[in-house]
Formats: structure tokens, C-alpha cells, sequence
């Protein structure tokens, strides 16, 4: 079943650290975002592969936008 | 001719025959600040006017802080009306954005928990002998929030502004190393684990027009004493949220800001002379303010224990520790701390609510405080 990872909070990504295909672990860390100044890991829900990737360096992203797809 | 020549020369070595002990210490220490706002880039903005101020106050003969000196000039000019501290509450008003607090009012709570320090230091302050004003000073300390420090000390005990000031910067950039220890101590592994979700209540921009303003109105009714502090941090606010004056908002963001925080940096400086600062009294106000965080920091945390049990564990008491008003500091240490013990926990906005409330609280807090003294006739209306 694929798995949405969603953005915690308004911010901006700063780096993507997987790639599509790539096998992640549960609380791994996906890509990491910048808010109020501060580097957030954004980690995996779930154990997958990483199906898609919605976003890119630098882009903006609101609460709740879907960041990635892990199946 | 010859004798001419040497009281000549002999003026320009009297600097030197004059430097007592305490202005090497004072000097070292103006360098120390330099030191760690150049070096180490702590409050670089605040340290290196202070320092400087410091060891331009300390050179003898000087006579900066005399009448007619110049540091004097700004002295009484900014510091003794309480001028200064009150231009950088408009500037902090105008970038202080409210949004997360109204998003999830009932944080507030928390921030009004962060102030429990400050109450508690003044009982402390008093029982170690502190003079009534004096340990008022101290106690503010724990507002953590330097301006609030600086409005209070200057108005009750300027003879102790120096070293309530660097108290209040230091502890300030410090927080991310006082609070986690005091956070962990008082969770368990559980309560740090909890997972808050999304705060996502819209809120509108006539509230947030209106904040300001009832906040205002009502706060300074409640403390009359406090009506400057809060009037002009609401007044900064209310010039940002309504958005029909970008000009002074951003000058007194920046401009205004950047200048009175020169003038500033550089009276506090002024104020640490030798015979003024090298005193036992000036450690205890070390003593007592470092107390005060940690006391904050401990009541916040043990209130926002006390909230998770009355909404059945929604709420990590973790972020009880942001409601104090070192903004975003605090915020930041409680979205970390939180992550360590759960990769999937995100606690920035629930803390940057309560890290908004601890900066309304403190404000407050020394309203209340300068009020309640007024009323048992200790400080005169």
C-alpha cells in the first residue's frame, strides 16, 4: 500500500537525501526542510521504496502538501 | 623649557600611572564579550557594542560616563527615560508574528506557565538579601528577554543594569544548552514521544488586526505600569499585521531597531565601571538569573505535563519548555529535543505558539509585577 510523506509544517525543502527507486527504512531520513530558520529532517513513515518524489530543492511547500510516495 | 617638555610627556603616561586593577579586569572582561560575539558569534549585535562600551568606560580619565562625557549623553538621553528598551519593542512588535498563537489559543496557558520563574526568583532574590527594587531586577532576569530586562532594571535599579544585562544575553544564548537537561529530567520517555498534529485553524486578519489592540487595552487597564512595554510592542505589531504601513514598520524593524540597538549596546556597556561591576552582588545576579531559566524552563515543562494529562496525552509536554520568550531559540530546542526521541514527532509550531505566548507572558509578567509593587507603595506612581 503506498504511503504519502507529508510536510509537518510550512517551510521550504532545502535537499532531497533519496533517490526514486531507493529502498527506505522506517524514521529514515527522506529529505530535509527548512522552517523558521531551522533544518527539519523529514524521516520515512514507513519501510518502502521510494515511488516519487513531489517536490524539489528550494521549492515551498505548505502543511499537509505530499512530499513523497513510498509503496 | 626642558621641564615643560617632560610634565608633557608625563601627560600622556597618566592614562596609564591612573589604570587600577579593576579597569584591567573591567577591560579583560569588555574583551571577554567581544571575545564571544566576534569569536563565537553569540548575540553579536548586543556583545560587541556592550564589550566596547565596557572598555571605553574603563579607561581612566576618559571620563565617558561623567557629565558632559558621551556614553553619559546617551545614558541619560535613552536609557535613564527608558526610551531605548521602548523603540526596541516597537521593532520587535513589527516582526513578532502572532499567527501561531491565535492558530491554538489555549497554548497561551504555557506561556503564561514560562513566567512562574521570574516570581519565584524574586522570593529567592529577596531571601539572599536583595534590596526590594534590586531583587526585582534580578528576578526579570528570568522574562528571558532582554529589552523586558532592560526596561525593568533601568527603571527600578540602573545601578545593577550591566549586570542584569549580560545576565539576560548570556542565558539567552544559552538556552539550547540550560533547557534540554531540565526537559528530560522532568518527562518521561513516553510524554516526549507524543506526536501533535497539524494545528491548522484559519485565522482571519481582522483578528489579527484586532490582537493587538484588545490585547492593549485590556493588558494596560490590568497594569497600568506595564501600558509602555505592551503599547509598544502591540503599536510594532499592529503597524505589521495591518499592512498600511510597510514604511514605519520596516524602519522600525530595521533602521530604528539597528540604531538604538547600537546606543544601546553601548550604555549597558557604559554602565559596567570598575567600582560598579566588581562586586560580590554582581555574581549572585549571575547566580539568580541562571536559577530563573532553569526555574521557567522546569514550570513550563511540569504545566505542559499537566496539560497533557487533561487532554488525555495530545499534548507533549516538551514544548511547556518554549514558554519562555527567548523566540525562536526555545522553539528550535523543543523541535530537536523532540526528534531525538521520536523521528516522527515535528513540534516546531506547537512551540513557536507557546514561544509566542511566553513572549506576550513575559511582557506581561513585568507589567503585572511593576503594578503590584506600585500598589504596595514600594515604587511610586
Amino acid at each position: 500500500m503506498a504511503t504519502t510523506v507529508e510536510a509537518p509544517m510550512v517551510g521550504k525543502i532545502l535537499k532531497i537525501e533519496k533517490q526514486v527507486g531507493d529502498h527506505v527504512e522506517e524514521d529514515e531520513v527522506v529529505m530535509v526542510m527548512e522552517a523558521m530558520k531551522m533544518e527539519i529532517p523529514i524521516v520515512a513513515p514507513v519501510t518502502g521504496t521510494l515511488k516519487e518524489v513531489k517536490v524539489s530543492p528550494g521549492q515551498a511547500v505548505e502543511a499537509e502538501q505530499a512530499l513523497a510516495v513510498i509503496d | 623649557m626642558e621641564s615643560a617638555l617632560i610634565s608633557g610627556l608625563q601627560g600622556l603616561v597618566i592614562g596609564v600611572t591612573n589604570l587600577g586593577l579593576g579597569h584591567v579586569i573591567m577591560i579583560l572582561i569588555g574583551s571577554g564579550l567581544l571575545y564571544l560575539g566576534i569569536q563565537k558569534g553569540y548575540e553579536p549585535l548586543l556583545l560587541v557594542p556592550i564589550g566596547f562600551g565596557a572598555i571605553l568606560v574603563n579607561i581612566p580619565l576618559a571620563d565617558m560616563m561623567e557629565n558632559e562625557g558621551f556614553l553619559r549623553f546617551f545614558y541619560d538621553a535613552g536609557v535613564r527615560t527608558e526610551v531605548f528598551p521602548l523603540l526596541i519593542f516597537v521593532g520587535i512588535g513589527a516582526m513578532t508574528d502572532f499567527q501561531p498563537l491565535l492558530e491554538n489559543p489555549k497554548i497561551i496557558l504555557l506561556g503564561a506557565a514560562g513566567q512562574f520563574g521570574i516570581f519565584l526568583t524574586l522570593l529567592l532574590a529577596l531571601a539572599v538579601g536583595f534590596d526590594k527594587l534590586d531583587a526585582v531586577a534580578v528576578a526579570i532576569i528570568g522574562a528571558c528577554d532582554g529589552p523586558t530586562a532592560i526596561y525593568v532594571s533601568s527603571k527600578f535599579a540602573p545601578h545593577m543594569l550591566g549586570a542584569v544585562s549580560v545576565a539576560a544575553y548570556s542565558y539567552m544564548s544559552l538556552v539550547p544548552l540550560i533547557q534540554p537537561p531540565i526537559m528530560r529530567v522532568l518527562t518521561t520517555e513516553k510524554e516526549r514521544m507524543i506526536v501533535m498534529g497539524l494545528v491548522k485553524q484559519p485565522v482571519s486578519k481582522t483578528t489579527k488586526i484586532l490582537f493587538p489592540i484588545v490585547v492593549t487595552i485590556f493588558a494596560s487597564l490590568l497594569a497600568p505600569k506595564g501600558a509602555p512595554l505592551i503599547g509598544t510592542v502591540m503599536l510594532g505589531n499592529l503597524m505589521k499585521e495591518s499592512g498600511v504601513v510597510e514604511r514605519l514598520k520596516s524602519a522600525s524593524e530595521n533602521e530604528i531597531a539597528n540604531i538604538v540597538t547600537l546606543l544601546l549596546g553601548l550604555c549597558i556597556g557604559a554602565t559596567m565601571e570598575a567600582d560598579k561591576f566588581l562586586r560580590g552582588q554582581t555574581l549572585l545576579v549571575l547566580g539568580l538569573g541562571f536559577i530563573a531559566i532553569c526555574l521557567d524552563t522546569a514550570v513550563g515543562v511540569l504545566f505542559g505535563k499537566l496539560m497533557c494529562l487533561a487532554t488525555g496525552g495530545k499534548i507533549n509536554p516538551l514544548i511547556g519548555a518554549a514558554g519562555i520568550s527567548a523566540f525562536p531559540m526555545s522553539a528550535r530546542v523543543v523541535q530537536a529535543e523532540g526528534q531525538k526521541y521520536n523521528k516522527k514527532s515535528y513540534l516546531l509550531m506547537h512551540a513557536m505558539s507557546a514561544n509566542a505566548g511566553g513572549q506576550i507572558g513575559s511582557v506581561i509578567a513585568a507589567a503585572v509585577m511593576l503594578s503590584v509593587l506600585q500598589g504596595m507603595g514600594i515604587v511610586g506612581g
